[in-house]
C-alpha cells in the first residue's frame, strides 16, 4: 500500500541541513566514481584498422564502419553486437564513409593501392548501386542535408548527385589535396573543409567559388559543425588542440580544447550540441563541453589503439570509438549513468544527488573525488612534459618581454597564436 | 512502554541502579546508564552491548546525526563513542567536578553541562577545552534545557533562580525565581518547569517575553524527578516518585509531522531502510561547531588591524599618565628629599613609559639607510622591469 507523505519544511525539524548535504554529497561524489563504468562493449569484424564510421539515421543503435582493407560492415549492437552485413566493392582503403539523410543511401569512398578510384553508392540491399571511378584518390565524403547531393575530398572538392556519374561541380583553392569534408546542418549550402596545406576552407555551393580560408600551423584533420549552433564548427588539429571557430570571425578560435597529448584524429558532436567527443592517436578517446577548454572525460583501455575515427550515437548517450586495432568500442557519454529503464524514484534520486555535487562542486574534497581520472602512464607522462614545455615557453616569452622596449612586443592570445593568417 | 495505549512493552531487572535512560537511533535500541557500566538492550530487553569504555556513568545523550552516544561520567569526564563502529571518539576531562547536568543542542549537536560551580560548559568531540564557558549561576546548576531552534537555554540553580540565555547574545534574556528540578522545552517552545509536586509551564508571549501558561499540582508528597513533552503530541510526561502521570499542555507539541523525519505509520521494513540511510549520511564528529551554517563557506581573509597615529598617540599618553602617577616617592631622611632628585625620578618614568612608543615609530622608515632603500625602490619602480634589478644591487 502506497503511504501518503507528510511534508513539514521546519527547520528546527531538519536540523544540520548543510552537514547533512555535504555529506551526501560527498557520498554521491564518490558513488559516481564507482559506477564509472562506461565501456559497454567491443565490436569485431574488420581484419584492418578502422579508418571512418556513419551514423545510421534510420536506427539509433547502428553504425556503418569502413576500414583499411576496403571492407564496410553494419554494426548493430543491441544484442550480440554483431556484423550484420558486409558492403563488397572496394579495392583499396575505405577512406570516407556518409549516409544521406533519409537513411537510404550509404557512400563510401576510398583510394585503392594502385590510386585508382572508386566511389560506391549502396542502397540497403546490400548491393552497390551504383559504382564510380575518378582520377583521384578520395578522402572524405558527407552528405548534404535533405537533398541528393553530396561532396567528396581528395585533390579536389568535387559535388555530386546519387544519379549523375560525373560531378555536377569542381572547387579548388591551391593544389594541395583536401582531407575532410562536412556540410553545414543549418545552412545546406555551405561547406567547410580542411586541406593538408594546412588549411581550413569554406565553400559555397551557390557560388560555385571558396570564399574564406584560415592557414593554421598544424594540419587540420577532422572538422565538425556544432548541430545546434551552426554558425560553430570545431576542428580536429595535429597540434592536440581541438578549436572552435566562429565561420564569421575565421582570424581566432572561440575555443582551444586542450588535453589530448597526440594528434586529435576525428571529433563528433553530440546532437544537443552541447559537447563533443574526440578521438586521438594517443590512444585515448576525450568528450569536451562545447566551450570548456579542458575535457570533461577522458576513455581508454589497454587494448585499444591509435583512434582514427569516433562518433557520437544519435541519442547523445553512446560514444563510439574505432581504433587501429581493428575493433569498434562502444562508450557510454556519461560514464556513470544508469542504463535501461530508470524508476521515477530513482530518477529522482539520480536528480538530488546531481544537485548535491553541483552545489558543493567548489569544496575541495568533492571536486578532488569528482575530477580525478585514471589516465593511462604513457599519456600521464606525456601531459607532464607537455605543461612542462608550455611553463617554459611561458617562462621565456615572459623575460623576452621583460628586456624588450615597452609596447614593441606584443604577446598574442593562445586562440590567435596557432593561426597563420585568413584568406578570403 | 507504549504510550498510545499506555501498556508496558518489557519489563525487566538490572539489578543494578539505572541513573540513566536514552533511545538509540530508533525504538528497537537503548542505552542505559546502570551502576558501572553502559548497556544497550534492545526491544525485548535483551542486553546487546555493553560499553566498558566509560565507566560509571552519570547520564547519557544520543547525537542521532552523528551516532554519538555521549555520557559523562563519575570521574567528571565527558565521553563520546560512536556507537556505529564502537570507536571511542573522544575522552575529555572537565576539570569542574562530576555533573549529571547534560544537554545537547538540536541546532548543532553541541553539548552543554551544567557545573556544581554555577557554570554551562559547551563542548564539541574535536577539542578538548569547552567552546563556551557561562557562569550561569551562584550556586549549582540543577537543570538544563534547549529551545528546538538552539537560540535559548534554559539552566536552574540552587540560588533559586531559573533563567533563560539567548546564545546569540550570551544574555540572560528572563529570570524566573523559584527552584527546578527538571526543565525542558516542548517542539513549539513551551517551558515546562517542576520542582517537588508542582509544574510550571511558561510561554513565549512574544518578542522572548516569557509568561506563566499553565500551573498543575499531583499529589502532595510525590516528588518530580523529570519533566519531559511528548513530541508531536500535547502531552507533558512527569516521572516522578510513586511512578509515571502525564498531562494536557495544549499547544506544546507540533502538529505537523515530516514523514521522513518521524513517521508514526512507520513499517518495519521503512524504519530498516531509514536505519541503513541514517548510517550512510551519518555527519562525522567534525561537523558539530557552534555555527553549522560555516560548513562549505570560505573562510575570510584575517587581516591584522593596524593602530592608526591617533591611537599610538592616546596610548602614548595613557602610559605618560600612568607613569607619572605611579611614581612613588619614598619619604627619606631630611636632605635627602630633593625636589630636583624627585623631579628627575619623574622624568625618567616618563621617559622610560615613553621609549617603547618612541622606537616603535622610529623603526618603520626610522633608520637612515632603509629611507634611502625605499627612495630607490620608488625610482626603480619606474624603470622597465630588467633594469630594476641594477637599482637594487647599487642600495646594497
Amino acid at each position: 500500500m502506497e503511504q501518503k507523505v507528510f511534508r513539514n519544511y521546519d527547520p528546527n525539524l531538519h536540523t544540520q541541513e548543510k552537514a547533512v548535504e555535504y555529506t551526501r554529497a560527498l557520498n554521491a561524489a564518490k558513488l559516481e566514481k564507482i559506477f564509472a563504468r562506461p565501456f559497454v562493449g567491443a565490436m569485431d569484424g574488420h581484419i584492418d584498422a578502422i579508418s571512418c564510421m556513419a551514423k545510421n539515421p534510420n536506427h539509433l543503435k547502428s553504425v556503418f564502419s569502413g576500414s583499411m582493407d576496403g571492407a564496410v560492415l553494419n554494426f548493430l549492437w543491441k544484442k550480440n553486437r554483431k556484423t550484420v552485413c558486409q558492403f563488397p566493392g572496394h579495392q583499396g582503403a575505405v577512406r570516407g564513409l556518409t549516409s544521406s539523410t533519409n537513411g537510404e543511401v550509404l557512400i563510401s569512398c576510398g583510394t585503392d593501392c594502385t590510386f585508382l578510384l572508386q566511389l560506391i553508392l549502396l542502397l540497403f540491399v546490400f548491393q552497390p548501386l551504383a559504382v564510380y571511378t575518378w582520377k583521384h584518390a578520395f578522402w572524405g565524403v558527407d552528405h548534404q542535408w535533405d537533398t541528393s547531393i553530396f561532396a567528396t575530398a581528395g585533390a579536389q572538392v568535387d559535388i555530386w548527385d546519387h544519379n549523375r556519374s560525373e560531378p555536377i561541380s569542381t572547387f579548388q583553392w591551391g593544389n594541395d589535396s583536401v582531407i575532410s569534408v562536412r556540410f553545414n546542418p543549418g545552412e545546406p549550402n555551405l561547406l567547410a573543409t580542411s586541406s593538408s596545406d594546412r588549411g581550413i576552407i569554406l565553400y559555397d555551393l551557390r557560388t560555385s567559388s571558396p570564399f574564406k580560408k584560415v592557414i593554421m600551423q598544424t594540419k587540420t584533420n577532422s572538422i565538425c559543425w556544432n548541430p545546434m549552433e551552426p554558425i560553430n564548427f570545431t576542428v580536429a588539429n595535429e597540434d592536440c588542440n581541438c578549436y572552435t571557430f566562429d565561420a564569421r570571425k575565421l582570424d581566432e578560435a572561440k575555443v582551444v580544447h586542450r588535453d589530448h597529448v597526440s594528434a586529435v584524429m576525428d571529433v563528433d558532436y553530440s546532437p544537443t550540441g552541447r559537447e563533443f567527443v574526440t578521438g586521438s592517436y594517443d590512444r585515448t578517446v576525450r568528450i569536451f563541453n562545447h566551450n570548456g577548454d579542458h575535457s570533461r572525460e577522458i576513455y581508454h583501455t589497454k587494448r585499444m589503439q591509435r583512434v582514427f575515427s569516433v562518433r557520437y550515437s544519435c541519442d547523445a548517450s553512446y560514444v563510439i570509438s574505432g581504433s587501429d586495432d581493428t575493433n569498434l568500442r562502444i562508450w557510454k557519454s556519461k560514464a556513470s549513468e544508469q542504463l535501461g529503464v530508470i524508476l521515477p524514484r530513482e530518477k529522482k534520486k539520480h536528480e538530488y544527488n546531481d544537485a548535491l555535487k553541483a552545489r558543493f562542486k567548489h569544496l575541495p574534497e568533492i571536486r578532488r573525488i569528482v575530477k580525478h581520472r585514471h589516465l593511462p602512464k604513457p599519456v600521464y607522462k606525456a601531459a607532464i612534459m607537455r605543461r612542462t614545455v608550455t611553463e617554459a615557453d611561458n617562462r621565456k616569452e615572459e623575460r623576452r618581454q621583460a628586456h624588450s622596449a615597452p609596447g614593441s612586443s606584443s604577446r598574442k592570445p593562445f586562440r590567435k597564436r596557432r593561426i597563420i593568417k585568413e584568406e578570403s | 512502554m507504549d504510550v498510545l495505549n499506555l501498556e508496558s512493552v518489557k519489563e525487566f531487572q538490572v539489578r543494578e541502579r539505572v541513573r540513566d535512560v536514552v533511545f538509540l537511533q530508533n525504538d528497537q535500541l537503548y542505552a542505559v546508564a546502570q551502576k558501572k557500566y553502559t548497556y544497550v538492550y534492545n526491544r525485548h530487553g535483551t542486553e546487546i552491548h555493553c560499553l566498558k569504555e566509560n565507566r560509571q556513568p552519570l547520564k547519557l545523550e544520543f547525537l542521532e546525526k552523528h551516532f554519538l552516544l555521549v555520557g559523562t561520567n563519575n570521574f567528571s569526564q565527558l565521553h563520546y563513542q560512536d556507537i556505529s563502529t564502537g570507536q571511542v571518539v573522544a575522552n575529555y576531562r572537565t576539570g569542574l567536578g562530576p555533573t549529571s547536568v547534560m544537554c545537547s543542542n538540536p541546532y548543532n549537536s553541541v553539548i552543554s553541562l551544567g557545573h556544581s560551580g554555577g557554570k554551562l560548559t559547551m563542548w564539541k568531540p574535536t577539542s578538548g577545552k569547552p567552546l563556551i564557558t557561562m557562569l550561569c549561576h551562584q550556586g549549582p546548576i540543577t537543570a538544563l534545557a534547549y529551545h528546538p531552534s538552539g537560540n535559548l537555554v534554559a539552566t536552574a540553580g540552587l540560588d533559586k533562580k531559573i533563567k533563560i540565555w539567548d546564545l546569540r547574545k550570551f544574555e540572560a534574556i528572563h529570570s524566573i525565581q523559584g527552584h527546578a528540578q527538571t526543565l525542558d522545552f516542548s517542539q513549539k517552545g513551551l517551558l515546562a518547569l517542576a520542582n517537588g509536586s508542582r509544574v510550571q509551564v511558561w510561554r513565549d508571549k512574544g518578542g522572548q517575553d516569557f509568561g506563566l501558561y499553565m500551573t498543575h499540582g499531583i499529589a502532595k508528597g510525590y516528588q518530580i524527578g523529570t519533566a519531559k513533552f511528548r513530541p508531536y503530541e500535547d502531552v507533558l510526561g512527569l516521572g516522578h516518585s510513586m511512578g509515571f502521570s502525564s498531562i494536557l499542555i495544549p499547544g506544546s507539541g507540533e502538529p505537523n509531522f515530516d514523514s521522513w523525519v518521524a513517521n508514526p505509520y512507520e513499517t518495519s521494513k521503512q524504519r530498516s531502510k531509514k536505519e541503513v540511510h541514517a548510517l550512510l549520511d551519518k555527519l562525522p564528529p567534525e561537523s558539530i561547531m557552534l555555527d553549522p551554517s560555516s560548513i562549505g563557506m570560505v573562510r575570510e581573509r584575517q587581516r591584522k588591524e593596524k593602530p592608526t597615529k591617533k591611537d599610538i598617540e592616546q596610548q602614548l599618553e595613557t602610559a605618560v599618565q600612568e607613569a607619572k602617577s605611579n611614581v612613588v616617592i619614598k619619604k627619606k631622611t631630611k636632605g635627602r628629599n630633593k625636589p630636583s632628585k624627585i623631579a628627575k625620578r619623574k622624568e625618567e618614568e616618563v621617559f622610560n613609559a615613553k621609549r617603547p612608543f618612541l622606537e616603535k615609530q622610529r623603526d618603520p622608515e626610522g633608520a637612515p639607510q632603509e629611507k634611502k632603500r625605499k627612495v630607490l625602490l620608488e625610482v626603480a619602480e619606474d624603470l622597465p622591469k630588467s633594469l630594476q634589478r641594477f637599482v637594487k644591487k647599487k642600495s646594497v
